[in-house]
């Protein structure tokens, strides 16, 4: 299972973890590229601050005009931390750690990095590498492999 | 349904997994194992008693919740128990596949 995370709201985050280390749970191998917005769930300094959108997404329930006012992103991200917690989901560096514990591939987008102004270094350690689009598809050659972008 | 495992006749779910605990011993252990290709180590059973000691406790099993055991954590759990390793491990330890998504 090949992953391609562009998006850095937590949502989309979680979406892609849990999809990773659902495969894994059942015997798939699973890669994961970051690319663009994405890259902010590998950013050691970032992985910890991502939100819930609450601007652009009507099933949050949150009429757009409030959505926007100060706060409520951070507002909205602290409630759905206490459900995930409920359901024992990790944090996003513990659930990063889970992913490379299980065998996860993590990837980062090379175009992206430098797009950003990122460094190697400023990636979560279990980050294997700083790629382009190409190797990612290199990576993604056989049979049988699926791609999902998110 | 009914098959027959070890030389008892055990009561298993479409998918594998036994139905009754009463009716697993190691000997019943080994034997789904052996069908996974996994031979059963010291640390294999250190993992597959605590894992059977959770079910007792009926606490809802994920792979998060095994790492924080430290019975084993989850570099080695996949290591013992490749590919699958809660389906495949609670397989083994004769307890119900843990329905979690983490």
């Amino acid at each position: 299972m090949m992953i391609i995370l562009s998006k850095g709201t937590l949502e989309n985050v979680y979406a892609a973890f849990v999809l990773a280390n659902g495969a894994r749970m059942e015997g798939i191998e699973a890669e994961m590229f970051f690319t663009f917005f994405g890259l902010e769930a590998i950013h050691k300094q970032k992985l910890e601050h991502l939100h819930v959108a609450t601007v652009g997404n009507p099933a949050m329930h949150i009429p757009t005009m409030l959505g926007g006012l100060p706060g409520m992103e951070a507002l909205a991200t602290t409630m759905m931390k206490k459900e995930m917690e409920k359901v024992d989901m990790p944090g996003v560096l513990e659930f990063l750690e889970i992913l490379s514990a299980s065998g996860v591939r993590l990837w980062a987008c090379k175009l992206a990095m430098d797009m950003f102004h990122f460094k190697k270094e400023d990636l979560f350690e279990g980050v294997e590498g700083v790629i382009t689009v190409g190797d990612f598809y290199k990576q993604s050659a056989g049979e049988g492999v699926h791609m999902l972008f998110i | 349904m009914e098959t027959t495992l070890a030389g008892k006749t055990i009561s298993i779910n479409e998918e594998g997994y036994l139905t009754d605990f009463t009716q697993w011993d190691e000997k019943v252990g080994e034997t789904i194992a052996a069908e996974a290709d996994i031979t059963l180590s010291p640390r294999h059973w250190e993992v597959i008693k605590y894992l059977q000691n959770e079910h007792r406790n009926q606490v809802a099993l994920s792979i998060r919740r095994v790492g924080k055991s430290g019975v084993v954590d989850i570099k080695e759990f996949y290591a013992l128990f490749p590919k699958a390793p809660l389906k495949t491990a609670t397989k083994i330890a004769g307890i119900p596949k843990p329905a979690s998504c983490i």
